[in-house]
């Protein structure tokens, strides 16, 4: 195969990785400070697409204006889901807590299918089949911008985490809690922010998405196990493993494709998870 | 001698009037259900074939009212969404028959239908079989399953032969082609069968230098059409279903790369309605199906079509021929069998359909029979090439509406 073919691959992946990073750095961020896993953040990334999805075939708004809107919904989503459903099964237990987010999936999967049917609902803009060609290169213009987007939300993330109060306080309520609490800070609170700012990102990476690939109702759950591969790969908790993961994911099966039958593709991400489970059961990098 | 007291005999003849009289009601009650048939439609109305699911429902919504003015015969649909899945179609051909369903009409998806074709040779209920193409279907030695549909040997034969008219008819000569085939049930069927036929099939001009393989559900096949692209294939020879034949199109479009043509040898997905909408007439047109169509100058097909336009004004019968056309079939099929057993028993009902001869029928071929296998071995294939948003025949040239064009238009030099 030539050589800039797998180039082009291997940069594909790389976006579409970035935009996988995205969705699971809301997931990390939630159990790094909630110590709660939500197995709802799949289905939540099929709300954000059918948002992005009818606010284009309703107003003609394209998915790129959406995602300050959505981002904004979304926060709020998280954060009343938080308060009001999530919170009082904090400290319960874990099973508990994964049997009400799998039920919050459940509805969310049912709503849409009752909502806008089982048919595949895509965005197809003016841009959508473009691509810049950089000598023997082809950039696929959608998944740069795509990925552009994420990687400039992932820092804006960090940034609120290093420099905002807020941030600050929730990352001290990560580190201690009871620490936290002496010092008067309100947990409840910081916790849902949290929350917020984690469907916050689920939103804009569905929003993203939405131009990448055509959705269905059954879409959340492939996702939810994918955001759960990839901050596993690269270590729950960590903001900075979940894009390193989503990227090692993207890429990889891009190259496994390649390499092996196109068809099996989809097993080089659970192949990786088992090798990290094996040899690096924390991920490949430590919560933070 | 034992004797016998006036209460036992008594009891003696109340027990024998009440037998004699339902002895004297039961034919009536027989003759009730004979005039009414229950047919257990199965499709997949959810999951990854829910847009095809939803047309072939259309055939069997319009089925009812018409076939009680064709064959003066009361027929009643228990439809179920087997959602595209295997394990699901199985349950739910249980719970219709336990539901009282006397005859199953499905699947369109051949790992379904073939689960469902157990269930129905268990539970002794004649099946027939819309769409699916998975030659083990009727490769069991089943006694209760018919299909009034090409198997994948018959489907690539008529495929790969119009193929090779459509070279002949544009004086074109491709030497290579890229065989792209989705790894379900069918898309496997297919490609055993390509590999099957094809190395015998010494007049056809190209060679396939690669086959690629993809799951049905993929969201990005990126990688597969870089290395289609990668072959230099003159025209890609594609098995798929509708949502991921969109995709490939989407991304041989973001990678520049125009092959002289995309043909299908017998799969759905490029007529259908929704791929049309999805990417509009610059992106769908001159993409080329081999697969069995309806004629539109039958009486029945005008028929259908009135109906399906009365019941579905916003659709067009062209863009769900194939699906509402066999559909529709398979349950006037049944039907038929119906009519002339004058029976809901299995035996008696399946025996009836394994001498069906329907001469008047929708799609192109010769009468609707079925062999000792309960195959219909008469239905033939077109050649659809979509033009200006539309399916339209373009082979055999008896039945065109218009002349075939290859090599098709580069993508960039398509009008938007």
């Amino acid at each position: 195969m030539p050589i800039d073919a797998v180039v082009n691959i291997v940069i594909s992946g790389l976006f579409t990785g970035l935009v996988y990073g995205l969705m699971a750095l809301g997931l990390s961020v939630i159990y790094g400070v909630v110590r709660i896993v939500n197995f709802a953040h799949g289905e939540l990334m099929a709300v954000g697409m059918y948002a992005a999805v009818f606010a284009f075939v309703m107003a003609g708004i394209d998915p790129l204006w959406m995602l300050v809107p959505l981002a904004v919904a979304f926060f709020g989503i998280g954060y009343g889901l938080q308060r009001a459903l999530v919170n009082p099964f904090i400290g319960r237990p874990e099973h508990s807590q994964f049997i009400l987010l799998l039920a919050v999936a459940l509805v969310l999967v049912n709503l849409l299918l009752v909502f806008f049917g089982p048919d595949a609902r895509g965005v197809l803009v003016s841009y959508s089949l473009d691509s810049y060609q950089i000598g023997p290169l082809l950039i696929d213009k959608v998944r740069l911008i795509c990925a552009a987007v994420a990687l400039i939300t992932c820092a804006i993330l960090f940034a609120i985490f290093r420099y905002l109060s807020f941030g600050k306080a929730i990352r001290a309520c990560a580190d201690n809690l009871l620490g936290a609490q002496v010092v008067g800070l309100n947990v409840k609170h910081l916790y849902a922010l949290t929350f917020g700012l984690g469907t916050a990102c689920v939103g804009i990476a569905g929003c993203l998405m939405s131009l990448l690939v055509d959705v269905t109702p059954g879409l959340g759950p492939a996702y939810t196990l994918l955001a759960f591969v990839i901050v596993i790969i690269g270590g729950l908790g960590s903001m900075v493993g979940a894009l390193a993961g989503g990227v090692l994911i993207g890429v990889s099966e891009s190259v496994a494709g390649l390499l092996f039958t196109p068809s099996a593709k989809g097993m080089v991400s659970f192949a990786l998870m088992i090798l990290v489970l094996v040899f690096r059961p924390q991920g490949l990098f430590k919560a933070r | 001698m034992p004797s016998v007291t006036r209460r036992d005999f008594n009891r003696l003849a109340a027990g024998s009037a009440i037998a004699g009289s339902a002895a004297l009601a039961a034919p009536a009650v027989v003759r009730a259900q004979a005039s009414k048939l229950r047919v257990g439609v199965l499709l997949p109305r959810s999951g990854a074939l829910a847009f095809i699911g939803q047309s072939c429902q259309r055939g069997a919504d319009i089925a009812p009212a018409m076939l009680r003015e064709m064959y003066g015969v009361e027929i009643e649909l228990m439809n179920a969404d087997m959602e595209s899945s295997v394990d699901v179609a199985r349950s739910r051909a249980e719970k219709l028959i336990d539901d009282g369903a006397q005859l199953l009409v499905g699947a369109f998806d051949s790992g379904p239908t073939a689960a469902i074709a157990q269930v129905a040779e268990q539970r002794k209920v004649p099946f027939v079989v819309n769409i699916a193409a998975a030659p083990q279907i009727t490769e069991q030695g089943y006694k209760y399953t018919f299909r009034n549909f090409p198997s994948a040997g018959d489907l690539i034969g008529n495929g790969l032969s119009l193929t090779s008219d459509i070279f002949q008819a544009t004086s074109a000569a491709p030497r290579t082609a890229v065989f792209m085939h989705v790894n379900d049930t069918f898309g496997s069927s297919m490609a055993k069968g390509i590999a099957a036929i094809l190395p015998k099939l010494t007049h056809l001009p190209f060679k396939l230098v690669d086959t690629i393989s993809y799951d049905r559900e993929a969201r990005d096949l990126s990688v597969e059409i870089a290395k289609a692209k990668a072959t230099q294939a003159d025209f890609i020879l594609l098995v798929s279903r509708l949502n991921d034949a969109i995709l490939l199109v989407r991304e041989l479009v973001k990678q520049r790369w125009s092959p002289q043509a995309i043909i299908s040898p017998g799969s759905p997905g490029m007529y259908e309605a929704q791929f049309y909408k999805a990417l509009g007439n610059r992106y769908s047109d001159y993409c080329i199906s081999n697969v069995p169509w309806y004629n539109p100058n039958a009486a029945l097909a005008q028929s259908v079509e009135a109906t399906f336009h009365k019941q579905f004004p916003q659709e067009k019968l062209m863009f769900h021929a194939l699906n509402v056309g066999f559909t529709f079939e398979a349950i006037m099929i049944a039907a038929d069998a119906f009519k002339r057993a004058g029976t809901t028993d299995g035996d008696p009902l399946a025996e009836a359909i394994r001498q069906t001869n329907i001469t008047e029928h929708m799609m192109v071929g010769g009468p609707i029979t079925f062999d000792a296998k309960g195959q219909n071995t008469q239905i033939a294939s077109a050649c659809i090439q979509n033009r200006d948003g539309e399916p339209v025949v373009v082979l055999p040239q008896d039945a065109a509406q218009k002349a075939p064009v290859y090599p098709v238009p580069a993508w960039n030099e398509r009008k938007a």
